[in-house]
């Protein structure tokens, strides 16, 4: 592909926080004011009595199913879109009540940038406790947290100041240091994408320019190769009769050809001959690109084997521990069987141990937990069938991850992090 | 610009082939819907990247209503040869036999039937357990809160209050016997981004996305097609009019727009500063909540 002014780079960020906080209006408003939605979009969800911008009733606009509307509430992630000359954006819009922990993970999964919402006459309660120790645990390098509703504390610097300092002791704490915390009023328009005149005591950029600024760039690229196979690409056609490909995503690092590389977990090793796209071969590719390899060697490469350099390989093993964020309405209870799913790679796994349960409120371990009921998080040992490959969640998201499957409901049941 | 570093294209061009070729290694039998429209020509177009050198591992097939504009036949044809593909077309003989049509029965039923049974009849007949759709997440709210990997159950209807935690990029494939997935791999692509990517590379669209002088007549705020086939109304005069298509539908439900754009580039520039998203122009989205109950139904 070549660049012209599609030269933009691509965020993914979080949003996170209940209807109360104002997070739906906060993005509308970025939607709004970014011209992410539509004039018959808006009219769709045009009311009698407006609130907010021009009498539209912006938290309609992202709660997409009949069942949130009729509720007012929001159930689900929604995906949102939206771009700026500088920047697209892919926003995970997620709802913040307790219940939901699931789907705060699920959002926080992708982001590289978390933003939550407080609502300024409550400050730091236990649920922004909770939302920021979730997004420590999946390791999103970026915290942005939006002080909401200024408007209603006649966009006191004092009260700004004092939930600003709580917060940032706690953040760091849970070892989130890159904080950003921004005065707004999402119903006002202030400091969201316009600064407004409300708050000139407030140097900091607004929401959006924050958004624009945060370097994206996660470093994949500057890690230990590593390549999960996919699928192995025989052909078999009279134009290539004997072609053999190894298709997958890079999932961190770079490789050139002539690399010397092992398949793991049998470790076998061979050269990189060709890295091969549709728009040419390469002499090199990095992480997320998605490529096809042939090697020197003919050797025995399946689906669900990683290829990594011959002298930077991960672990390979087949006991784990991993926290886990359980998602299945069934507890997840000691000795039972599941399915995991890692990279490419499917495994049946049985819970050996559930050494604690994290008290999400206080921040503690309880190690008498015998089990993990839907939303509580804890940290699990995993005996395995057959061995991953794999490296620490915190050194590796893409390794360092895996969902957990019900082997009856084939629900997905569980998102774990491997430490 | 540091050097390893992709656009937003490439990043997003990258995630729909990792989609694709997951589907293919997790699925015993997938197939890749093809309506011959511009998101149908990009996912086809992603397709060839993810599988070369080797050939599409899976049919495309097209659910036609009958209705469809010549033009998109005619191109249909001719890019499924040009691409080496291969093309299943199914429609619902005995509904089009029986003289179904939007005006006497009303757009929810000639959907149901043109549309939605086709392909449930069509799915079933393949014996198909996944289905690639060209739908994106920015197009319909209902639409921003579906799963690349959609749950079907043995009737193709969709829960949307029961649908599984995606996360990361590891998608969960497994599934009972009767059960399907649709699968969005351009998901997270946005109209914009489509366009986009058709220029960047070269992709070849429908005649009827770029602007020309069109027999048309006005009806309520759409413009509709006046072309051969059409069903017009009492007291409907077609006159020609300088328009274009931003999304391709059936001709009784797809409006055009007013337009002077007969460059992709032209295409693009409308785009970006267009105040109205591009469904508008398609009756069938009219209604309370009209996608997501066609979605329940077993629809895209």
């Amino acid at each position: 592909m070549s660049n012209s002014d599609q030269n933009i780079e691509l965020l993914r960020l979080v949003t996170v926080g209940s209807v109360d906080d104002g997070k739906s209006t906060l993005i509308g408003r970025l939607l709004y004011d970014t011209k992410g939605a539509f004039e018959d979009q808006l009219q769709a969800v045009r009311k009698e009595e407006g609130e907010g911008a021009d009498g539209i009733d912006l938290a309609q606009l992202t709660d997409g199913l009949a069942a949130e509307r009729e509720q007012g509430i929001t159930i689900d992630v929604a995906y949102r879109y939206f771009a700026t000359p500088k920047r697209k954006f892919i926003m995970a819009d997620c709802p913040g009540h307790e219940q939901y922990t699931r789907n705060m993970v699920t959002g926080s999964s992708t982001a590289n940038v978390a933003v939550i919402l407080i609502d300024a006459r409550k400050g730091v309660l236990q649920q922004t406790r909770r939302h920021t120790h979730i997004i420590s645990l999946l390791g999103l390098p970026h915290l942005v947290v939006a002080i909401n509703k200024m408007d209603l504390i006649d966009y006191d610097e004092a009260t700004f100041l004092k939930i600003k300092e709580e917060l940032t002791e706690f953040c760091a704490r849970q070892g989130i240091h890159d904080l950003i915390c921004i005065p707004v009023s999402a119903l006002a328009g202030d400091m969201v994408v316009d600064r407004g005149n409300n708050m000139d005591w407030y140097q900091g950029h607004t929401v959006l320019e924050t958004l624009e600024g945060i370097d994206v760039n996660a470093h994949i690229d500057e890690c230990d190769f590593r390549f999960p196979v996919q699928l192995v690409s025989r052909p078999q056609t009279t134009e290539l009769p004997d072609f053999r490909g190894f298709m997958g995503r890079i999932a961190s690092g770079t490789i050139k050809v002539g690399d010397e590389i092992i398949q793991l977990p049998a470790g076998k090793k061979s050269t990189i001959k060709e890295i091969i796209t549709f728009d040419g071969n390469l002499d090199e590719a990095f992480a997320p690109q998605s490529v096809t390899l042939t090697l020197e060697d003919e050797i025995d490469i399946s689906r669900g084997d990683t290829i990594v350099h011959a002298d930077k390989a991960p672990q390979t093993e087949k006991e784990i521990d991993a926290i886990v964020c359980w998602m299945g309405e069934e507890p997840l209870s000691s000795r039972k069987k599941y399915f995991i799913k890692h990279t490419t790679n499917t495994v049946k796994a049985m819970v050996s141990e559930i050494k604690y349960r994290t008290d999400i409120n206080e921040l503690t371990q309880d190690e008498s937990a015998d089990e993990l009921a839907m939303n509580e998080i804890g940290k699990v040992s995993l005996k395995l069938t057959s061995p991953l490959t794999f490296d620490r969640y915190a050194d590796n998201r893409a390794t360092g991850s895996f969902i957990i499957i019900d082997s009856f409901t084939n629900n997905t049941v569980g998102a774990a992090m491997i430490c | 610009m540091p050097q390893h570093k992709l656009t937003q294209l490439q990043e997003l061009e990258s995630e729909s082939i990792h989609i694709m070729r997951e589907v293919v290694a997790e699925f015993r039998n997938p197939v890749m819907m093809y309506s011959v429209g511009k998101d149908s020509s990009v996912m086809l177009h992603l397709a060839r990247k993810a599988f070369y050198p080797g050939p599409l591992p899976f049919t495309l097939l097209h659910v036609d209503t009958g209705y469809k504009f010549q033009e998109m036949y005619e191109f249909r044809d001719w890019y499924v040869k040009e691409v080496g593909a291969k093309l299943t077309v199914h429609r619902n003989e005995d509904a089009i036999t029986k003289g179904m049509n939007p005006h006497e029965f009303g757009v929810a039923r000639c959907c149901g039937a043109l549309k939605t049974g086709a392909l449930l009849e069509a799915l079933e007949k393949g014996g198909f357990d996944a289905a690639f759709g060209g739908a994106r997440r920015d197009e319909e709210r209902s639409r921003a809160k579906e799963r690349v990997y959609s749950m079907r159950d043995s009737f193709g209807q969709w829960d949307p209050k029961n649908q599984r935690p995606e996360l990361w990029n590891l998608y969960n494939g497994r599934i009972h016997d009767g059960e399907s997935v649709r699968v969005f791999p351009i998901s997270n692509w946005t109209e914009m981004d489509v366009w986009s990517y058709i220029k960047e590379e070269n992709i070849p669209i429908v005649p009827l996305y770029y602007a020309k002088e069109r027999p048309m007549v006005e009806r309520g705020n759409h413009l509709i097609p006046a072309s051969e086939g059409q069903l017009l109304l009492e007291g409907e005069e077609p006159k020609m009019v300088m328009s274009r298509f931003r999304t391709l539908g059936c001709m009784p439900c797809t409006g055009a727009v007013r337009s002077s754009a007969t460059t992709i580039e032209e295409i693009i520039e409308e785009a970006s500063i267009a105040t109205r998203s591009e469904r508008e122009t398609r009756i069938i989205d009219h209604g309370s909540n009209s996608m997501e109950d066609k979605k329940k139904e077993g629809y895209f």
